[in-house]
């Protein structure tokens, strides 16, 4: 379908639906028959489920798919969620039946292939992160921050310093670091920006004078969420143990340092990982996530149990552990993810690892110098993996917000970019093309971001009506968080 | 240019303050409205709840973003507006009136960093 044509509107299963039409044959029982009812008890017959052909069903949902938008259909700038392509040789591997087919329940005895496939995932991301230990049992990126979080707080505990409940978070953070730190019962102070993009040191060492001996962590984001490169990494962790405290990195941005730089040399004391989106693990319709943690050695004994570890050359689940916070997670983290992302790290292999970093960066550093002069880069500095620009000169001048950029970037083909974060940038735009696009994609990209602020100018009502070319238009986005009603219901 | 009016005080934070008495009576700014966008949710304290100067009393959630009040001055909380349960668009339409968030009884005098409205139009730009 070209691209500025209007799409038809799709009709609803229900539209298909003619009472007693069936779409597909049910095996023949081979267990005893039971009546469903005296089974269950009373059986609802008020559901309303559609009633279709095999091939109306089939047309129906082939349909849907086209009109959907991912990674596979076109580039997917979404900033600080790391859209990248995820190769399919992952899902080959996740389906091969040895691994498709265990059962959750098994006795970990009969599954070592399962825990070398867990513990060299942990060995690659040891050596990747330079923390001396990985568990993969979180199974999101904010269960991973909290959990890290649980391994400082009992810590501290453990050494008698219960009194430390105070974590410090920059103004830059994503809103699941204050989050986290309230679920773990931390009180949460907030430290700003300096104007260069950085952590403000001088507002660091007044916050952490005024909290005294009660500072429990700082979380960090790195790169942070301005996209750029903390230059004073080294000196923030150094002023947090001097005071006592622990420093978390949340491994948002971990793209930006894969195969160049490891943050468990920097002086962390732990991170979490996003596997779902460093390494390749899939990303979309909510995950399952992966948030993998890594942490230094004095954090060791407070792991989640079971430990996967080596044991006299052997590889086994420990569940021996005394001073352990407790299970995160019912099983340990999503098995089939942790295979994809064992053999996305496998097939780049060690030698190749840094290009990840590498691509990623000059690949933001190319959007930003080819927009810079049209949306202009909230620093003045080469970026990390994702670029943050603004359009406030389009709101000021021309009644025109990101989001009427972003809304008129559906009608040129391209998933608009994150809108509005990080919060202390106005009119923030906030691009990650990450490392799997080609020049020639970026080009497009930018030619079409370049035209739209054109038409800004020109005719603002372009950006203001967008999209115009979807099945729907604008959606009233207040409507549907105030009133929200996804329920189908025949016509009465 | 966002609407200023002269007989209010003004937090750098965004908050309104309408001192009648020892009464002092809060919202958001025009500026402020208009950079949440829809207000789609307004979280606001107990009736009775202690505030000092600075201490978080709310939240005020938009399409865009969710951002907490600070309380420009300091005393107890008298009422809060109970329109804003059902009606939390009166935040954006109408700020500085029927918009209002909460009431306080004054326990301190109004703290002098406020700023009146010409130093609250060099922040609100």
């Amino acid at each position: 379908m070209s691209r500025m044509q209007k799409m038809p509107e799709p009709e609803l299963i229900f539209d298909r639906s003619r009472p007693g039409r069936i779409g597909c044959n049910v095996p023949r029982c081979d267990t005893p028959e039971v009546d469903v009812a005296s089974a269950v008890g009373a059986v609802r017959d008020d559901l309303h489920l559609p009633e279709v052909s095999e091939l109306d069903l089939l047309r129906h949902f082939t349909n849907l798919s086209h009109i959907n938008y991912g990674i596979e259909t076109g580039f997917y700038p979404l900033g600080s969620c790391t859209m990248k392509y995820n190769p399919k040789i992952n899902e080959q591997t996740a389906r091969l039946a040895g691994f498709a087919n265990l059962h959750p329940m098994q006795p970990v005895a009969t599954i070592p292939g399962a825990l070398e496939i867990l513990y060299g995932v942990q060995s690659m991301l040891i050596e990747i992160t330079g923390f001396s230990t990985i568990t993969l049992q979180p199974v999101a990126g904010a269960h991973g921050e909290m959990t890290c979080l649980m391994l400082i707080k009992a810590y501290h505990e453990s050494r008698g310093e219960g009194n430390r409940t105070v974590v410090l978070v920059p103004d830059s953070a994503h809103g699941t670091n204050p989050a986290s730190a309230a679920r773990c019962g931390y009180s949460v102070k907030s430290i700003p920006t300096d104007a260069a993009g950085n952590t403000d040191l001088a507002a660091l060492a007044t916050a952490l004078e005024e909290v005294g001996p009660n500072v429990a962590a700082l979380m960090l984001t790195n790169p942070s969420t301005l996209g750029l490169f903390e230059p004073n990494i080294e000196r923030i962790c150094k002023m947090l143990h001097d005071a006592g405290g622990q420093v978390f990195c949340d491994g948002a941005n971990m793209n930006a340092m894969v195969g160049t730089t490891r943050p468990g040399d920097h002086g962390f004391d732990c991170m979490h990982l996003n596997l779902h989106k460093t390494f390749s693990t899939p990303h979309g319709g909510g995950g399952p996530g992966c948030g993998a943690i890594g942490l230094q050695s004095h954090l060791e004994p407070f792991l989640p149990a079971p430990v996967i570890r080596m044991s006299e050359g052997k590889i086994i689940a420990d569940e021996d552990r005394p001073q352990t916070i407790g299970r995160v997670a019912g099983f340990y983290g999503q098995f089939l993810m942790e295979v994809r992302a064992y053999t996305y790290l496998r097939a780049f292999g060690k030698e190749h690892m840094a290009d990840i970093s590498r691509y990623s960066v000059l690949n933001a550093n190319y959007v930003r110098e080819r927009l810079k002069d049209v949306l202009p880069p909230a620093h003045d500095r080469p970026c990390m993996h994702e670029c943050i620009l603004t359009a406030e000169k389009y709101k000021k001048e021309h009644g025109v917000r990101a989001l009427d950029i972003s809304k008129r970037l559906i009608d040129y083909g391209f998933h608009p970019p994150t809108n509005y974060f990080p919060l202390i940038v106005p009119e923030c735009l906030m691009i990650e093309p990450t490392e799997t696009e080609t020049k020639e994609t970026l080009d497009e990209f930018c030619d079409a971001m370049i035209s739209i602020c054109r038409e800004a100018v020109e005719e603002p009502d372009l950006l203001h009506d967008a999209p115009s070319t979807r099945i729907t238009g604008r959606l009233d986005e207040t409507l549907a968080v105030k009133n929200l009603d996804v329920r189908w219901w025949p016509n009465q | 240019m966002s609407n200023i009016p002269s007989d209010l005080k003004y937090a750098k934070s965004h908050e309104w303050v309408r001192v009648e008495g020892d009464v002092a009576t809060i919202g958001i700014t025009d500026f402020a409205q208009s950079e949440l966008g829809d207000v789609v949710y307004v979280d606001l304290p107990a009736v009775g709840k202690t505030l000092a100067v600075g201490d978080i009393f709310g939240s005020v959630e938009s399409v865009k973003t969710v951002s907490d009040l600070y309380s420009p001055v300091a005393g107890n909380v008298l009422e809060i507006n109970p329109e804003l349960t059902n009606a939390s668009e009166l935040v954006n339409t109408d700020p500085y009136g029927d918009g209002w968030m909460i009431k306080i009884s004054l326990t301190a005098s109004v703290p002098s960093e406020l700023l009146d409205a010409e130093g609250y139009g060099a922040v609100a730009h």
